[in-house]
């Protein structure tokens, strides 16, 4: 077993009391955080993103398509380049688009050819598609991979009860529902019973000291930045708190549901815009209170496949292959849509029926974590993986 | 010995309460196995008294319809303009007509079944019963807020689950497939010759309820299951609710499924499909997978996964005898499996109130407390169920909320539950914090 240093400073007892004696030692250092979005479902990214300009995008999608740019009446596709639109819903992330700090890489996700969620999630999230027998998550590994004297329990982070596949490992991770609730409280707890439990759960108790000292309660976004009131709006908002306290992070994960449309998508509304809306409302909500903490900070989103190409029975859609991904930040070198659209003739589509895959998104992932995070060497987060060139995000 | 029932009462029930051990062992194992194996042989006053009071319980689908309607349903009966039902007043005299009248927001379903579930746990003698709904639900996932669901799942656990947790897999399966819970959940109701297939039930059917994901089926037979499937419907997911095979949109054309050819036409395709499923050897061993991962070890020992599948196959899918197996295994009564899974937040609050030899009537509050520790009972959205794996369940926000919940049981705070402290309440709380009390 190797023995890390955070293991080390645990045996010593000297961690806690490091963390405890200076919980803002990190801030005003400039230090660069990835924040990592998972929409679990497969979201449909030939909605969240619109290929208006390929002719066959309207014969296949009758009633589910959205309207290009230019088409009279409803709401439509918003144009980005003439070739792609963002859906309606989408309206609120245009402006960072327009200012250069929103990429969007289409037809990427992982390149194995599974249609079960459940894999397909766990392949992106283990970054090792086709292989079930890696235990730990992208992630975790690289924290792993680059262990850092200073670090704290609060380095990486999700919001949620129970951890994700992605920072999963051996390298701690804190996952919680609720920062106003991270700790013993209430029904007759004392600080006698709390000493014994942190005897327990070492660890946990780290972090829960630590955030109770950087005290973040109370928490006003700035600019007037809007959360969508729903599970995934409050998770950014409670990241961007985090951010914010100044206590270490450098990673951190939401996931957002809803995505799998199999009846009833709609089109420019319905449920799909519903969800697409949250999505792109607590993007922008997030951008906007982090504010020029951006310049330092990337926001990438994944979801476990796209949808087929054609519409089905129920005026939905069923589990496809690519997607598309957003990545967000002060560094990102936005405005434009990445990656090679392979088309959506019938004899272009992958098995015949969805978009097929041009970018393995371990591509924008490793790229992001070599250039943005500073990672010297990500074959251990993408163990027998070989970069396929890079799409130059940054 | 003592070891050893509490194991046993560990794995095939929610954990011991107080003078349970020593009634095995008067008992013997054996002979409370037996019990166990046969619920309907164990006498139950107490948990149906208990149950006495939880309408939903036995109401038929149109029933809970019509005494739980949406909020939405009463404002068109209003002829409320739509949207205008979240104003104030609106909803004030909505909610006064519901009172008047008898009815209860369909929420209300929701906490009656969360409440159904912990207080047949906590006091039900069928303990082994109890875990087997438990594990076939979670199998056989439904996420009880999509939609229609929140009428369609009560039934779904009452009348498709219940009554075939020990039996034959094959009616399990059959009764699954049929019930509107699953046929919306997963929108096989709108998959149709006419307008299009809907390929989201014939996915999971292969690769959750039966072969699982390495089963060796392909896109091509997903798409066979799905036509076979078709007309498999309801009879207005709102306003009857119950199972209807609709003729006129089913695909009478012949399919091949798995390399069988299924041309019986009508209901037939489809039930034959589900025999095909329920006797293939990939389906006997992902079923014994699972239950031995349940009652033995998260990693499941092979040789025992391989001899239960022997027993599925032998017996046509017998759980009962299965179970047999699994419990009467020398994996299961070895050194290494005791102690070796983690509770679910679930297991863990039905634990700690039946080792304190206490009561529930299973009240939203304990049902809330058991979502914040990460398992929100009925509202698993994905058709995977909760994972059955230590890792999922303890990140540090999960082992907090289950301190929180010791303290709050031990300090006798949670409303509807009380529990017997013959000990300082400290200790009891770290007792039932402990990273010890988190196993089973």
């Amino acid at each position: 077993m190797v023995v890390t240093r955070r293991d080390f400073l645990k045996s010593s007892g000297l961690a806690l009391a490091a963390f405890v004696a200076a919980p803002n030692v990190w801030a005003g250092k400039e230090h660069p955080i990835i924040i990592a979005i998972f929409q679990r479902g497969a979201a449909d990214g030939l909605s969240m993103v619109v290929p208006f300009g390929d002719k066959h995008y309207y014969s296949v999608r009758q009633q589910i398509a959205i309207p290009e740019p230019l088409s009279s009446g409803g709401e439509r596709a918003i144009d980005l380049d003439g070739f792609f639109g963002l859906h309606p819903a989408l309206d609120s992330v245009k402006p960072i688009y327009d200012q250069g700090h929103l990429a969007i890489v289409h037809a990427a996700g992982s390149p194995d050819n599974t249609r079960s969620h459940f894999d397909a999630q766990d392949y992106m999230e283990s970054g090792t598609p086709g292989n079930k027998g890696v235990a730990d998550g992208w992630l975790n590994r690289y924290i792993q991979a680059h262990l850092e004297s200073d670090s704290t329990p609060f380095r990486a982070i999700a919001i949620g009860a129970n951890t994700p596949r992605s920072l999963m490992g051996t390298a701690p991770a804190v996952a919680m529902n609720r920062i106003a609730d991270f700790g013993v409280h209430g029904g007759g707890a004392t600080p006698e019973m709390e000493n014994a439990f942190a005897e327990m759960y070492r660890d946990t108790f780290d972090a829960v000291k630590l955030l109770r000292r950087a005290n973040p309660q109370q928490y006003e976004p700035a600019h007037g930045a809007n959360y969508p009131n729903s599970p995934y709006g409050q998770a950014l908002l409670q990241i961007a708190q985090l951010v914010k306290a100044d206590i270490g992070l450098e990673v951190a994960f939401a996931d957002v549901g809803g995505w799998d449309t199999h009846a009833n998508q709609g089109s420019s509304r319905g449920q799909l815009a519903n969800h697409l809306k949250e999505f792109g409302d607590g993007l922008a909500a997030l951008y906007r209170d982090l504010d020029d903490r951006m310049r330092n900070i990337v926001i990438v989103t994944m979801t476990e496949f796209g949808r087929a190409v054609r519409q089905n029975g129920s005026g939905g859609t069923d589990h496809g292959h690519a997607s598309c991904m957003f990545v967000c930040g002060g560094p990102v070198k936005g405005g434009k849509v990445y990656g090679r659209w392979p088309g959506l003739a019938p004899e272009q589509l992958f098995e015949g029926r969805d978009l097929a895959l041009t970018t393995d998104c371990r591509d924008v992932l490793a790229e992001l974590l070599v250039k943005h995070m500073g990672a010297k060497d990500v074959s251990k987060v993408f163990p027998q993986f070989r970069p396929g060139g890079t799409l130059k995000l940054l | 010995m003592q070891d050893a029932i509490t194991h046993l009462l560990n794995r095939i029930g929610f954990g011991p309460r107080p003078d349970d051990i020593e009634r095995v062992q008067e008992a013997g194992i054996q002979k409370y196995l037996d019990q166990q194996l046969h619920p309907e042989r164990i006498h139950d006053a107490v948990a149906e008294a208990r149950l006495a009071s939880i309408p939903s319980l036995t109401m038929r689908t149109p029933q809970l319809l019509e005494s739980y309607p949406a909020v939405q349903k009463l404002a068109r009966q209003f002829r409320i303009r739509q949207g205008d039902e979240n104003k104030r007043d609106v909803r004030r005299q909505v909610l006064a007509y519901y009172e008047e009248n008898g009815l209860n927001l369909p929420q209300r379903l929701l906490q009656e079944l969360e409440s159904q579930k912990i207080v047949r746990a906590v006091h039900s003698e069928r303990q082994l019963q109890e875990v087997m709904t438990d594990f076939w639900f979670n199998h056989f996932n439904v996420f009880w807020s999509k939609n229609a669901d929140r009428w369609l799942t009560t039934a779904y656990e009452m009348n498709a689950i219940r009554p075939n947790v020990l039996g034959k897999f094959k009616d399990l399966l059959m009764a699954t497939a049929k019930s509107p819970a699953m046929l919306f959940y997963l929108d096989n109701f709108l998959s149709s010759s006419l307008k299009g297939i809907n390929e989201n039930y014939a996915r999971e059917l292969m690769e959750l309820h039966t072969l699982g994901v390495d089963g060796g089926y392909t896109q091509k037979d997903v798409q066979e299951v799905a036509r076979a499937f078709t007309g498999w419907s309801i009879d207005g997911p709102q306003r009857n609710g119950e199972f209807m095979f609709r003729p006129r949109i089913h695909d009478d054309g012949e399919k091949i499924v798995l390399g069988h050819r299924i041309n019986a036409g009508g209901i037939k395709d489809g039930e034959m499909v589900l025999e095909i499923l329920a006797r293939h050897p990939g389906t006997a061993h992902f079923i014994s997978t699972k239950l031995v991962r349940r009652f033995v070890s998260d990693n499941p020992p092979e040789a025992l996964v391989k001899r239960v599948a022997d027993v599925f196959r032998k017996t046509d899918g017998d759980i009962r005898e299965m179970m047999r197996t699994i419990v009467t295994s020398p994996e299961f009564n070895s050194a290494e499996a005791q102690g070796a899974k983690t509770k679910t937040p679930f297991e863990f609050a039905v634990s700690s109130i039946r080792v304190l030899d206490g009561s529930t009537d299973g009240s939203r509050q304990l049902a809330q407390a058991i979502a914040r520790m990460g398992q929100p009972l009925y509202q698993c959205q994905p058709p995977t169920g909760f994972p059955d794996r230590a890792d999922h369940w303890m990140s540090n926000g999960a082992v907090v909320e289950r301190l929180n919940f010791a303290v709050a049981l031990s300090a006798n705070r949670i409303p509807g539950t009380t529990v017997r402290i013959d000990d300082s309440m400290k200790s009891i709380a770290l007792k039932l914090g402990s990273p010890e009390f988190q196993k089973r």
